[in-house]
């Protein structure tokens, strides 16, 4: 990036791929599949104290069509995969899908008939956060990850970028 | 009394009692599935048991009625509980007692769908945890833990023919009498899905509402999104192992699960708790379901637009958390108790502290009730809404805030007081009109006796030992496991066979955030339970939902689930 303060139009020069990654790495708007206790504690992580807002997330928005950013925070059964597929197909271009807890990422001490073993079986995943359930700065911490990894992404949408990334 | 109970009923009904049994304080007569319905209604009618408090269904594949449907009833009025056993065979159905009780109806769905013990009579008998496509039932002996089945589609909860039914339904109301019909068309009826994933669900529920206009004429609600097989996995681990699986049942309240399922495998085995443990256990229960009330509140307030104070009630709870985290070593999921104690003492400087953290709470709610008690907007969307009477209420399997809103002052920590509730000054806040309000309002003051209680347990904790004095049920100490061989074989024993609970069966309760919490277990005099029951007190209540909601609007629906606090982790197991 080059900034031209001198010259009276004052300008930048840039990538558009950069510009465009800036502005939607400090923007993402968060879609909380909230199914169980790792719920209450990304309520925990938007509330004052931890304060999602710093890294400018937190316009939590329930519509899929208006967020970028699947966060999967509790078990997710048999009988729930289906509808959490729909959900990620009603996202928009791009998108990032954070397994939020044990649960999500594997199943976790859930090794039953009744849950799925991992939401990758589902749908792809870029970030597996450890912990049953996490804290809200381990949350944190993985949404700083998906912003680097915003930062350095194509302009090509997750479609193509998670070809063959789903497990079953 | 119950003793009595039982005596009557067999001066009642004479040999139509197959037997009777009594074990630890639980009383139970057996009767075959064609008088169940002559037993209830007498015990309903005559004995006053108002409550169908549970069913619980048990697989015994080796005996020739391989199935036990167990009723489990209780009287506020007379304060007495009994069970009623009934034997089937497979594939011999059970009439249905949904007409007597109405939470009936789902308790016979869960056991038809987990057992296949079908009920005849009954209104929609369909399954309620596992999903539509499921094959098999789960809870059977034979039913291996780890065989999933997948699930392609949600299921429909309306056929046409409801929707057509609707229709006429909604006509009816829109048309005033002598007017020429003013038809409501099926397809003018809008079909709307409330969850599984919405905001105002706070966890995975489904109601399914057709609406005229914004009214909506027919509602139907469906669980089992978060079936985490509980049950299942109680039958798999062994009793201590169970532990971390109770938080996560009400996940807002989980030190509350802990110490009441360990309270209810002590009773099993038939030791009491030391007088310290049961401070402890006091203090750390009173202090989550403060937690667990602030949840429900703050999302509550949330829900109907009252942002604000969402901020003013999640600080304390967080600081509250803090404080909870430095003595387990987790914020969410304590996995605090043991069987026959705890797994550490408090930390010193926790009474101090927690006194601290209290004086926030009393700031929190200060402010919460100045800015909605006298509120325009809050008492016109609250008050009235989803109102429930106190006798409907009981027969819907109601308990704790949500019942106390209908006015009954009934608390198990008062009715049948453990852990020292009878020596500690609180009292029992109730409603009048059992609506929206009511219920955000009990819930209010009930954190004002909780901390109250709290405050009398830290000022008078017992000091002496935490754990009983027990090799059988307490690990030995480190020092003995390294330096004798039998402090390594108890350890050893302990760890991989598990504590060896006496056969026998016990009903373990208390009074949970949301009302009665239950463990009903069986033993087989192994270091696994044979069976677990659990009586989540939101099944019952949410099984009313949908009737609750019917008539009225969206955002009511939105107000009223709020108030009635359905976890689903707890609703599901
Ligand atoms: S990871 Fe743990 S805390 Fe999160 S949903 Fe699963 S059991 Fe609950």
């Amino acid at each position: 990036m080059a900034v031209d303060l001198e010259s009276p139009s004052n300008y930048i020069t840039t990538r558009l791929r950069q510009a465009v990654n800036w502005g939607r790495k400090y923007s993402l708007w968060p879609l909380p599949f909230g199914v169980a206790c790792c719920a209450i504690e990304f309520m925990s992580t938007v509330s004052s104290y931890n304060d999602i807002s710093r890294f400018g997330a937190e316009l939590v928005r329930f519509s899929p069509r208006q967020s970028d950013l699947l966060i999967i925070a509790g078990t997710i059964s048999y009988k729930q995969a289906p509808i959490l597929k729909t959900i990620y197909e009603q996202m928009a271009e791009p998108k990032w899908v954070i397994a939020m807890g044990v649960c999500a990422s594997s199943g976790g001490f859930y090794n039953n008939y009744s849950t799925l073993q991992g939401a990758d079986r589902v749908i792809p995943v870029d970030m597996y956060v450890a912990g049953c359930p996490p804290t809200p700065e381990n949350l944190l911490y993985s949404l700083t990850l998906i912003q680097e990894r915003v930062e350095k992404e194509g302009l090509v949408p997750s479609s193509v970028r998670h070809a063959g990334r789903v497990q079953s | 009394m119950s003793q009595k109970l039982v005596e009557r009923l067999q001066r009642e009904f004479g040999d139509e009692i197959l037997a009777v049994a009594s074990h630890r304080g639980d009383e139970s007569v057996t009767v075959a599935p064609a008088n169940l319905p002559k037993v209830l209604a007498h015990l309903k009618d005559a004995e006053g048991c108002e409550q169908l408090s549970d069913v619980v269904g048990v697989d015994y594949p080796d005996r020739d009625e391989r199935f036990e449907v167990l009723y489990l009833l209780r009287s506020w009025r007379n304060k007495h509980r009994i069970q009623v056993r009934v034997p089937v065979a497979e594939d011999q159905p059970v009439p249905t007692v949904s007409g007597l009780y109405r939470s009936a109806d789902w308790h016979e769905r869960e056991v038809f769908d987990l057992f296949g013990v079908p009920f005849s009579g009954h209104p929609d008998l369909r399954r309620i945890l596992c999903h539509h496509q499921f094959e098999g039932h789960a809870l059977r002996k034979d039913y291996p833990i780890e065989q999933g089945q997948e699930c392609t589609r949600p299921e429909n909860l309306f056929t046409d023919a409801d929707i057509a039914r609707a229709a006429q339904r909604a006509t009816n109301l829109v048309t005033r009498v002598g007017d020429a019909a003013d038809e409501v068309h099926p397809s003018d009826l809008l079909t709307v899905n409330i969850g599984p994933s919405h905001p105002a669900t706070h966890g995975a529920l489904r109601a399914e509402l057709l609406l005229d206009g914004e009214t909506i004429i027919e509602a139907r609600t469906e669980i089992g999104y978060i079936h985490r097989c509980f049950e299942k996995e109680a039958e798999d681990h062994t009793w201590a192992e169970v532990m971390p699986y109770t938080d996560r049942l009400n996940y807002c309240s989980a030190m509350l699960n802990n110490s009441i399922y360990a309270s209810a495998v002590e009773k099993l085995i038939g030791i009491e708790a030391t007088p310290r443990c049961q401070g402890i256990r006091v203090i750390v229960s009173e202090l989550s379901r403060i937690i667990d009330h602030l949840v429900c509140v703050c999302a509550n307030l949330v829900d109907i637009g009252a942002l604000t104070n969402y901020w003013y009630l999640y600080n304390v709870r967080e600081s509250i958390y803090e404080s909870l985290e430095k003595l387990c070593g987790s914020r969410l999921t304590t996995n605090y108790a043991r069987i026959g104690g705890m797994s550490h003492d408090l930390y010193p400087g926790f009474a101090d502290e927690i006194r601290h953290k209290l004086g926030e709470l009393d700031r929190g709610v200060t402010d919460v009730m100045k800015l909605v008690a006298r509120n325009r907007i809050f008492l016109d969307r609250t008050s009235g809404v989803g109102a429930i009477s106190q006798a409907d209420a009981l027969s819907w399997g109601y308990t704790g805030p949500c019942l106390r809103a209908t006015g009954l002052a009934y608390d198990l920590r008062k009715e049948a007081p453990y852990w020292g509730y009878e020596t500690y000054d609180f009292e029992i806040p109730t409603g009048t009109d059992g609506d929206t309000h009511d219920r955000i309002m009990v819930r209010m003051a009930e954190m004002v006796q909780s901390r109250s209680i709290v405050m009398q347990a830290l000022d008078r904790l017992p000091s002496g030992p935490v754990d009983v004095d027990d090799a059988r049920v307490i690990l030995p100490p480190k020092a003995e496991v390294y330096g004798s061989i039998e402090g390594v074989m108890n350890q050893f024993k302990l760890i991989y066979e598990g504590i060896r609970v006496p056969a026998g069966e016990g009903y373990g309760f208390g009074e949970g955030a949301n009302g009665e919490l239950g463990f009903f277990c069986i033993s087989d005099g192994t270091g696994h339970p044979y069976r677990m029951k659990v009586r989540p007190p939101c099944f019952p209540i949410f099984s009313s939902y949908a009737e609750m909601i019917q008539g009225g609007m969206i955002p009511d629906a939105i107000a009223v689930l709020g108030s009635l606090n359905i976890i689903a982790g707890e609703l599901d197991r």
